[in-house]
């Protein structure tokens, strides 16, 4: 999933006070697991607008409402499009392909990011998500054991590990980051694999990542 | 009645909640101003809970639950204070002093101290608001000064 954190209140007060009535657009689908953007988090900053509201004697008027994805068309219905008229700006609670699809739907209503989006990842456990994919268009993970080394190693090697590998620790931040390459190590020695990793990896081809520029994907089968 | 503060609490069914009843068996008094929220445990409070509290006029929140290590649901305490600190750095973004929100242990034989801590509490309540209600009067003084 997307994983995504919600932006300092000060950031979206700062937006929030531009307008007299604001809706707050939360999006049901990744930053709800995340607990970024979800009704509930959009229920946490309606309450903290309308109190900081009072407190700097602010006119602005919050509204909520959540919709399934912000990131497909066929869940902007009526109802929502009607809420969205009805006020002078958005603050999309969604991850940046939402705030994007918003912006693109809502024609000339003022629309603002909530959150940071942050990566592709999973849950670790309730309230902590990271990093495991890069999106980086061609998969190398079946080489690999299964590890990524674009997004788990902290140079995104694919011939390595690096010297800055010590203890399984990354020395960007020993704490926190396993070295990509002692996972990798260690899951093909499982698979009785290793002899894979004496080989060298040419050159990966990046163009499929974002070197590429934006990319698109279409499947004229299950076009309309 | 303008002057004083309103205090919502909530509180776990398992003890604080009966630690108010007893409070009233034992005929001890603690301040009108608190409102009592039933709550299944401490840890059934929510940020929201507490936030709307806060929008919708309480002066004060107190959060009160069973003393660590003899909570009903195991742990649900240990949620409730992890929770409160959470609320605490919500309502404190948003302009609120949050020391106007606490939590407590209070556990269901200790009628007398929930009594005592609700006064505390409602007296560091009106302490506050007079503190906060004294700035503008002092910017007035000043002011008057000046002129």
């Amino acid at each position: 999933m997307i994983v995504a954190e919600r932006k300092p209140f000060e950031e979206i007060y700062e937006c929030v006070k531009r307008h007299r009535k604001v809706l707050l657009l939360g999006c049901g689908t990744c930053v709800t697991v995340c607990m970024a953007g979800g009704e509930k988090e959009v229920n946490v900053l309606a309450n903290q607008l309308a109190l900081a509201a009072r407190d700097r004697g602010d006119d602005v008027e919050v509204m909520e409402h959540t919709i399934t994805r912000q990131c497909d068309d066929e869940f902007f219905d009526e109802a929502t499009m009607k809420k969205v008229a009805e006020v002078d700006a958005v603050v999309s609670m969604g991850c940046g392909v939402g705030v994007q699809f918003c912006a693109a739907k809502f024609g000339d209503t003022a629309i603002y990011p909530g959150l940071n989006t942050k990566f592709y990842g999973a849950t670790l456990e309730q309230g902590v998500w990271a990093e495991r994919c890069a999106g980086c268009g061609e998969c190398v993970l079946g080489d690999f054991g299964g590890v990524c080394p674009v997004a788990r190693c902290s140079k995104s090697l694919l011939n390595g590990p690096c010297g800055g590998s010590a203890d399984g620790k990354c020395e960007v931040d020993p704490e926190n980051v396993d070295c990509a390459w002692q996972l990798i190590y260690d899951r093909m020695e499982r698979l009785g694999r290793l002899e894979e990793l004496e080989e060298n990896r040419p050159m990966k081809d990046w163009s499929t990542n974002r070197d590429g520029g934006p990319r698109t994907v279409t499947r004229e089968d299950v076009k309309l | 009645m303008d002057n004083e503060p309103n205090i919502i609490a909530f509180c776990c069914h398992y003890c604080a909640f009966t630690a108010a009843d007893l409070a009233g068996t034992m005929r001890q008094q603690y301040p009108p101003n608190l409102r009592i929220v039933r709550l299944p445990c401490s840890g059934k409070v929510d940020v929201n809970l507490i936030l709307q509290a806060f929008v919708e006029g309480a002066d004060g929140v107190m959060v009160a639950g069973c003393e660590i290590g003899s909570c009903h649901f195991i742990e649900g305490n240990k949620r409730a204070v992890k929770r409160v600190a959470y609320a605490k750095k919500l309502v404190e973004e948003a302009g609120v002093n949050p020391a106007r929100l606490e939590m407590f242990h209070i556990a269901a034989s200790q009628g007398p101290l929930f009594a005592r801590t609700a006064h505390e509490f409602t007296e560091y309540i009106k302490k506050l608001d007079a503190e906060a209600a004294e700035v503008p009067l002092a910017t007035a003084a000043v002011d008057g000064e000046s002129a």
